[in-house]
């Protein structure tokens, strides 16, 4: 589904990722871990769009088309979504006008008929309902005021309700308490567990991963795809560390 | 009402940024007209106004508020020419005014417009109170100013006045300028002014992008979230929707 090859990114001329290379098919939930500074938000924001990302070299293909041609709202229309490890605060933009201007805009470029007010207030408390929010907090600004917790919340909100093919998820882990983790945990699975769906979950830490049970994990250091292996691979780097493991 | 007719220069500090050759065309006379209108005590006016054409304008409005009398001036400044919009704002005892404001546009085909807010809210008698929220969305060379003069007298006590002016620039080239004059003789008085400039949040563009909306409805979005302040305090929904949608269309029909 995701095809990520020799893969080399630079920041203002600096080389972030380094010949990366990564292949996630239909129906997996991919791990990539990898001690600060490898390169893991790097990824996640190009394979989103974000300007500011030069890519000097190699080729990511989604569902058999050159991601790296689209821009982001094209990308996120042909069923990409991109989870923010600081999702953005937008004051005077209710979710509820955002989401719903999202998914009639993907729906539009994917030449489905657009959801009506009532039909999309359906769906919008579906979807809170499963990450346990409140509805009003989605009539309120996006983001503004929310907890850290709450922003990822509402993240995997935006997630259920725009439904993606596949999901990008940078560090969703960061800033939840336990409980909130579990939560936020269940909502991948109920929303992104599917045949023809997969998952590129990029996370610090093992303890997400105890709730999405990941099918593969890759250690991503120094710019390129260091090993690759079963879940077994995130307890060993838990017990052992990056250094240890990557020896 | 007539008054002398002379035409101002940039000396003068209620005209530092006016379109002086545009004012020059309008020509003096245009300059004496004043629209008067009286707020009686204990009753409230609300005016809802889309002002600005494809010729220079100059509109001058003296209210005059008697005890605890409400108005309310709501108004989107869209010209595609020098367009200045006064007010004169005499308020008695316990009397509220409420001024909104949008300047929005980019350039016309002689160059860069200016657009204008000039207001002087004087609060003549104690307990009276008057807020003013003004935003300014200019392109392509193109200028918003917002010149607001309180004048608060020595035994206007218990005076609340503010004043919030917000310019967003869409592109290198256009301006905004900002300038405050709060003459305070009374002691007791609580007087607030803040002014700030920037360009459109990025991470927002792109947040929303990111999510499927395309980088023209994502600007439209945050524009009007950022313009929607200058009338919150308007109550009735349907004009607001009317000076949001006048005032966006500008921005429409722009190529940024």
């Amino acid at each position: 589904m995701l095809e990520i090859t020799n893969l080399h990114v630079s920041v203002a001329d600096k080389p972030i990722l380094k010949g990366l290379t990564l292949s996630v098919p239909a129906g997996e939930v991919h791990a990539v871990m990898g001690p600060n500074g490898a390169g893991k938000s790097t990824l996640a924001h190009v394979l989103g769009g974000k300007p500011g990302y030069e890519v000097t070299a190699g080729s990511v293909t989604f569902r058999g088309e050159d991601l790296l041609a689209l821009e982001p709202h094209e990308r996120a229309a042909r069923g990409l979504f991109l989870g923010f490890q600081y999702p953005v605060e937008i004051p005077g933009v209710s979710n509820v006008q955002f989401l719903r201007e999202a998914l009639n805009a993907q729906r539009k470029a994917r030449g489905e008929e657009p959801l009506s007010g009532g039909e999309f207030l359906k769906l919008a408390r579906e979807k809170a309902a499963l990450l346990k929010m409140d509805m009003e907090m989605l009539k309120r600004q996006v983001n503004v005021g929310f907890s850290g917790g709450e922003k990822k919340r509402a993240e995997m909100v935006q997630m259920g309700i725009l439904d993606p093919a596949f999901a990008v998820l940078d560090e969703t882990d960061s800033g939840l308490d336990i409980d909130a983790l579990r939560i936020v945990g269940a909502g991948i699975n109920a929303i992104m567990r599917s045949a023809d769906k997969a998952v590129l979950l990029i996370t610090h830490y093992q303890r997400l991963l105890d709730v999405v049970a990941p099918d593969k994990v890759s250690v991503l250091a120094d710019g390129r795809i260091l090993e690759t292996g079963g879940p077994e691979l995130a307890l060993r780097l838990e017990a052992e560390g990056y250094d240890a493991v990557l020896a | 009402m007539a008054e002398a007719a002379t035409l101002p220069t940039r000396r003068d500090e209620a005209w530092r940024y006016a379109d002086i050759d545009a004012i020059a065309r309008l020509g003096a006379e245009a300059l004496a007209q004043w629209q008067a209108l009286d707020v009686p005590a204990g009753t409230s006016l609300t005016r809802c106004l889309v002002v600005g054409a494809d010729a220079p304008e100059v509109q001058r409005w003296r209210v005059r508020l008697e005890d605890s009398a409400r108005a309310g001036f709501f108004i989107v400044n869209r010209g595609g020419d020098y367009t200045r919009v006064e007010l004169e704002v005499h308020l008695a005892r316990g009397a509220h005014f409420e001024f909104g404001g949008v300047t929005i546009g980019g350039a016309n085909e002689q160059g860069g417009v200016t657009r204008e807010f000039v207001t002087t809210v004087i609060h003549a008698e104690p307990e009276a109170s008057s807020n003013q929220v003004v935003r300014a969305v200019h392109w392509g060379g193109a200028s918003g100013n917002f010149l607001g003069q309180i004048k608060v007298a020595r035994h206007a006590q218990k005076t609340d006045a503010a004043q919030d002016f917000k310019g967003l620039l869409l592109e290198a080239g256009a301006s905004a300028n900002a300038v405050p004059q709060l003459e305070i003789f009374a002691d007791d008085v609580k007087c607030a002014h803040g002014a700030t400039v920037g360009a459109l949040d990025e991470a927002a563009r792109f947040y929303m992008m990111a999510r499927g909306i395309a980088p023209a409805t994502a600007q439209r979005l945050l524009v009007q979230a950022f313009i929607g302040d200058a009338f919150v305090a308007l109550a009735d929904e349907a004009e607001r929707e009317r000076l949001l949608d006048a005032a966006l269309g500008v921005l429409e029909g722009a190529r940024l």
